[in-house]
């Protein structure tokens, strides 16, 4: 992967300028590298990730991973109802799978109740679903490399030669 | 009681005092520490740990466990092209201090010299001296690139030269050797029939070209002790675990001071290495990465704020040029401790010739290094004032 992009991952506040310095570039061909990214797609967006364990309070979702096995239409694949199923602003992931069923789809609501409504009232009745099994998350470890906890304190003294 | 005149000989180290002033302070961002900041790498860890529920607790045979210097040696072909027996040319040491120990015990006799480029690593002078052998410091500096040249090696040889200790990259300033000018010194090492003892390692963390072994040059494998270990480069400090290649009757000697003084590396040590050997090198290629961008970055600054620095070729060292401040480096150091709560050591910590110098470690994450670069520009200008 890129450098520039390698160092974004990690912190995607890191300014030009301290990149064109690590990598031994001038800013402004830095500027226009991300630029160029950003048009190409490569980037598509700058997000925060938060610790929602640590924001328990009224507006905490709840996540379930949806096992959805499909009828593949003819000429349109999976990739018809997929675009269907995941323009629900409910589903925040949607994934074709190999294996014993076909579509893994991540849905967040406020609660329970409303994930289950969602299943019952939209995805289960669609037409060529042939089946869902719901997995509710109960609690988070790690997501997408990032370890859902405060890092530990250095143990290293302080100085060695 | 009265302690042997070998060790009175040796110095009392005079920078455990600026050491014990950091320990004892709070809130200091170090840029002191000579380790890296990652952590063994997880499946590392979790060979140890299964090791020992697996009930792998007992001792090895004194050399290290065969199947360790099996991947060593195969590691080492891999990837230098290095022929090394596993059965009679290598020996697995609590790290490369042990080595080093043993490597000097070996082959120095009352009154042999061996040299020693400095600024140097804090062991070699005084291994020397227990050894009963002369230390001799080839000064070099920062016009040079802190490189020794042939002909400083000329210079100090002699009759009673027995042996040179070459670090690179080097701990304290970072530099390392290409190919074509080690060939030159091995040279010269053959001229005078010296033997090369060869501390690599921060191997892995060479930015600017290949890192060449010296038993990989022409007519050095018999005259080289090549000395590596997993602490720098798999963030493997805390487990203590190098080893030694070289000549078999060498590292047969070696093997009898070690079986009576280690008898054995700890085989939990020598379990996880080789997890790192076998399944590590990702682990390395990403902190090599990281180190490099973090190196730039530093150099880059360091230079911006008024402290001259050559880029090192490897290590997570910078070597910059303090004298731009008037003070010298114990005192830039102690002054930038108590005013700024930046940690860094003195350059004469590796002999009087890293006068004007500090050792900066970027083992640091990128945003430590940011706030204590700017700490340091601080106290700069604040010092310009007064």
């Amino acid at each position: 992967m890129n450098e520039i992009l390698e160092i974004l991952e990690k912190d995607a506040r890191t300014p030009p300028e301290e990149i064109a310095k690590m990598l031994n570039m001038t800013p402004k061909a830095v500027k226009n590298a991300i630029k160029k990214l950003e048009k190409d797609g490569v980037v598509l967006k700058y997000k925060t990730i938060i610790n929602k364990e640590l924001v328990r309070d009224e507006t905490t979702d709840v996540r379930a991973l949806i096992e959805v096995r499909v009828t593949p239409q003819k000429n349109l694949g999976f990739d018809h109802l997929a675009e269907r199923i995941y323009q629900f602003p409910e589903v925040t992931s949607c994934y074709l799978m190999s294996g014993t069923y076909d579509l893994l789809v991540v849905v967040e609501g406020k609660s329970i109740h409303t994930v289950s409504n969602f299943v019952a009232e939209k995805l289960a009745p669609m037409e060529n679903v042939r089946g869902t099994v719901t997995h509710f998350i109960l609690k988070k470890y790690k997501e997408d490399g990032d370890i859902l906890k405060q890092p530990e304190k250095s143990k290293r003294p302080a100085i060695s030669l | 009681m009265k302690i042997s005149k070998l060790v009175e000989k040796i110095p009392p180290s005079g920078i455990r005092v600026f050491f014990d002033l950091v320990l004892g302070m709070k809130d200091v961002i170090s840029l002191g520490v000579g380790e890296p900041d990652f952590i063994t790498p997880w499946n590392i860890r979790e060979r140890a740990i299964y090791s020992l529920e697996e009930g792998y607790t007992s001792y090895t045979s004194n050399k290290g466990l065969i199947e360790l210097r099996h991947e060593i040696s195969r590691y080492l072909k891999h990837k230098y092209g290095l022929e090394y027996d596993p059965e009679e040319e290598i020996l697995v040491t609590v790290g490369v201090s042990e080595a080093l120990d043993l490597a000097l015990r070996a082959i120095v006799n009352k009154g042999d010299k061996i040299l020693i480029p400095e600024p140097s690593y804090v062991s070699y002078g005084p291994i020397t001296t227990l050894c009963g052998g002369s230390p001799i410091f080839i000064k070099t500096s920062p016009e040079n690139g802190f490189k020794i040249t042939p002909k400083d090696i000329n210079k100090f040889c002699d009759i009673k030269t027995k042996a040179i200790i070459l670090n690179y990259p080097n701990n304290p300033t970072g530099t390392s050797y290409s190919k074509a000018e080690l060939k030159t010194i091995s040279k010269i090492a053959l001229r005078h029939g010296i033997i090369m003892v060869s501390d690599e390692i921060y191997c892995d963390l060479t930015y600017t070209f290949d890192h060449t072994p010296f038993s990989a040059l022409p007519h050095m494998k018999e005259r080289t002790i090549y000395l590596n270990g997993f602490s720098k480069a798999y963030a493997m400090t805390g487990w203590r675990i190098g080893y030694a290649c070289g000549p078999r009757n060498i590292i047969s000697s070696m093997t009898k001071i070690h079986q009576y003084t280690m008898m054995c590396v700890p085989i939990t040590s020598q379990m996880a290495a080789l997890e790192a050997l076998k399944n590590g090198e990702k682990a390395v290629q990403e902190m090599k990465r990281e180190y490099k961008r973090r190196r730039e970055f530093v150099v880059s600054r360091l230079n911006e704020i008024g402290l001259s620095c050559h880029k090192p070729e490897g290590t997570f060292y910078a070597f910059p040029s303090i004298k731009s401040s008037g003070l010298s480096s114990m005192e830039f150091a102690r002054e930038l401790l108590k005013k700024e709560k930046v940690a860094v050591v003195p350059g004469t910590a590796f002999g009087p010739s890293g006068e004007g110098h500090i050792r900066i470690s970027y083992a640091s994450s990128l945003d430590r290094l940011k706030e204590a670069l700017a700490r340091i520009e601080i106290f700069l200008s604040k010092n310009k004032v007064r």
